[in-house]
C-alpha cells in the first residue's frame, strides 16, 4: 500500500495552485496597503503634537494587543454593526493591512533609529533638513534592516492568510479544506498546501535577501 | 539683524549660557573670531569646549546669551517651527563642521560624500558638483580615492574626506570639534597638515582640540576652557609657555609632559 495517493496530489495540485494565487494576492495586497498605514503610523510617531503621536501609539498597542483571528472577525461580523460591509477578500486584504502596518511601523522606527546619531547630525550641519536628512542619508543606511524586518513581517502575513478561511475567502488553507471535505484525504492536501506555503515563504525569502544585499552593497564596496 | 562688513567678526559669542537639566555646562561665554583668524580652544574633558562648538553650529540649543555669524544671528528665539528650521539651515551651509568621530555618509563614495550637499542644497548640477568633489579631494591628497568608500578608508583618510565635505560648501568658518582625537598617532600628522592648509589660505577657523602642539603652531589666539568657563585667553606663545592662571598651568603640564613644563613658571 502506498503512503500517500499521488495520483489523487497531481490530479488537485492545480486548484491549490489556484488558491494559492488567492493566498499571494491577499499577502501582497495586504503588504503593499500596510507599508503605507506603517509609514503613516512613523510619521505621526516622530510629530511635534503629543496628541497625534498619542494616537499612533494607542493604535499599535491596540494592534499589538489584540490576535489577528479576533480582527478578523470583528471587523467582518461586527463591522457591518457599524455600517462597515466588506467582501471576504477585501476583509482579508483591510484586517491583514492595518494589522501588518503597525508591526511594519516599529520595525520601520526600529531601523530608523539604529542609525548611528552622528549621521543626522553630519547631515544637519551641512544644512540639510530633517526631512531631506531622512530622505539621503538615515533611510539609505536603515533600508537594509528595514526590509529584513519587513521580510520576517511578510512571512508572517503569508501565514496569517490561512486565517481569512474564517469567512470564506477561497485561498490555500480554504481550498484545502474543501478538498478534504470531497476526497477524505488529509494527509495528502495538507502536505500539497503545505509544500505551497513553503514555496511562497522560500520565494519571499528569496526576494527579501535579494533586496537586502542591493540595500546594503555599499558595506561589500 | 546686523549688516555685516570686513570689521565684523566672523564668529561672536556673548554671554553664552547652556544647561543640561540642572548642570550649566557654559556658564556666560564671550568669543569673538576675526575673519581669516584660528582660534583654539583647550580645556579638559567636560570642560565645555565641544559644546560650545556645537552650540555655535546649533547642534544644542543655547539657553542664553547670542551667536552671530558674520553679523547674523544663529540663535533666533523669535522663529519657531520651520521658519527657525529654515533658518538654521541657511546658517549651516555658511559653517563647515568636522567631527571627532568623521560622521562620513558609509553609503556613499567619497566623492558622493563631497558633493551630495552641493548638489541637493545648492542645486549645483553633476558635473560641476564632480569638478568640485575631484578639485576638494585633491586638496586634501584623496585625489586617487573618488570611488572609494568610507569603511575602506583609513582614519585619516576618513576625517580628510569629512574636511573636503564641509569645504564643500563653501563655508564662512570651519569649526573642528577634536578633528585628530580618534586617530592613531602615525594617522594624526596628515590631518594636522590639511588643517595647516587651510589655514595658510586664510581660512576662518575655530579648533576644539588636545593636539597641544599643533595648536600653539597654526593659532592666533588660544582659549583654556575649564568647568564651563573661558579660564585664560591669550596669543599661543603666551598661552602654552607663560599661562597667567594656575589651572591653565596645571593642565599644560599634564599635557606638554616634562619637556614643556620646565619652561613654565611653578
Amino acid at each position: 500500500m502506498e503512503l500517500m495517493d499521488i495520483n489523487l496530489m497531481m490530479e488537485i495540485t492545480p486548484l491549490l495552485i489556484k488558491a494559492a494565487w488567492i493566498t499571494i494576492d491577499i499577502s501582497a495586497r495586504g503588504l503593499f496597503f500596510g507599508f503605507f498605514i506603517a509609514s503613516a503610523l512613523v510619521a505621526m510617531r516622530s510629530s511635534r503634537f503629543f496628541p497625534i503621536r498619542s494616537l499612533a501609539r494607542a493604535y499599535v498597542s491596540v494592534v499589538r494587543g489584540t490576535p489577528y483571528f479576533v480582527q478578523l472577525l470583528l471587523v467582518f461580523y461586527g463591522g457591518p454593526a457599524i455600517g462597515l460591509r466588506l467582501d471576504p477578500f477585501t476583509c482579508g486584504v483591510v484586517v491583514g493591512a492595518f494589522n501588518i502596518g503597525a508591526y511594519m511601523s516599529e520595525a520601520i522606527r526600529g531601523a530608523i533609529e539604529s542609525v548611528d546619531s552622528g549621521q543626522n547630525e553630519a547631515s544637519r550641519s551641512l544644512g540639510f533638513g530633517r526631512f531631506a536628512t531622512l530622505q539621503h542619508i538615515i533611510l539609505p543606511q536603515s533600508a537594509g534592516l528595514m526590509i529584513r524586518s519587513i521580510g520576517v513581517l511578510a512571512i508572517i502575513l503569508v501565514k496569517n492568510s490561512s486565517l481569512v478561511s474564517i469567512i470564506s475567502v477561497v485561498e490555500l488553507t480554504y481550498q484545502a479544506q474543501r478538498l478534504i471535505g470531497s476526497t477524505y484525504k488529509p494527509l495528502e492536501v495538507f502536505t500539497l498546501s503545505a509544500l505551497m506555503y513553503i514555496v511562497i515563504i522560500y520565494a519571499v525569502m528569496g526576494l527579501v535577501e535579494f533586496l537586502y544585499r542591493r540595500a546594503t552593497r555599499y558595506t561589500y564596496l | 539683524m546686523t549688516t555685516a562688513t570686513t570689521d565684523t567678526p566672523m564668529v561672536e559669542l556673548k554671554g553664552v549660557k547652556k544647561r543640561f537639566g540642572d548642570l550649566e555646562v557654559l556658564k556666560g561665554i564671550d568669543l569673538k573670531v576675526e575673519r581669516g583668524k584660528i582660534v583654539s580652544i583647550i580645556g579638559p574633558s567636560g570642560s565645555g569646549k565641544s559644546t560650545l562648538l556645537r552650540s555655535i553650529n546649533n547642534l544644542e540649543e543655547i539657553d542664553e546669551g547670542s551667536i552671530l555669524l558674520d553679523g547674523v544671528q544663529v540663535n533666533r528665539p523669535d522663529l519657531k517651527g520651520l521658519a527657525y528650521e529654515r533658518h538654521i539651515n541657511h546658517i549651516r551651509q555658511n559653517m563647515g563642521m568636522v567631527f571627532q568621530h568623521f560622521n562620513l555618509f558609509p553609503h556613499l563614495s567619497t566623492l558622493e560624500n563631497v558633493t551630495l550637499a552641493p548638489r541637493k542644497l545648492k542645486g549645483m548640477d553633476a558635473r560641476s558638483a564632480r569638478d568640485l568633489g575631484l578639485e576638494l579631494l585633491e586638496r586634501v591628497g584623496l585625489a586617487d580615492k573618488p570611488s572609494a568608500y568610507p569603511n575602506s578608508l583609513s582614519g585619516g583618510q576618513k576625517q580628510r574626506v569629512a574636511i573636503a565635505r564641509a569645504l564643500a560648501m563653501r563655508p564662512k568658518v570651519m569649526l573642528f570639534d577634536e578633528a585628530t582625537s580618534a586617530l592613531d598617532p602615525e594617522l594624526v600628522e596628515e590631518v594636522n597638515q590639511v588643517m595647516k592648509g587651510l589655514a595658510e589660505e586664510h581660512m576662518t577657523m575655530l579648533i576644539v582640540t588636545h593636539e597641544m602642539a599643533f595648536a600653539r603652531d597654526v593659532s592666533d589666539w588660544a582659549m583654556f576652557m575649564d568647568g564651563g568657563v573661558v579660564v585664560e585667553e591669550n596669543t599661543p606663545d603666551r598661552l602654552f609657555t607663560n599661562p597667567d592662571q594656575e589651572r591653565t598651568c596645571h593642565f599644560l603640564r599634564k599635557h606638554l609632559g616634562n619637556q614643556a613644563s620646565a619652561q613654565m613658571p611653578s
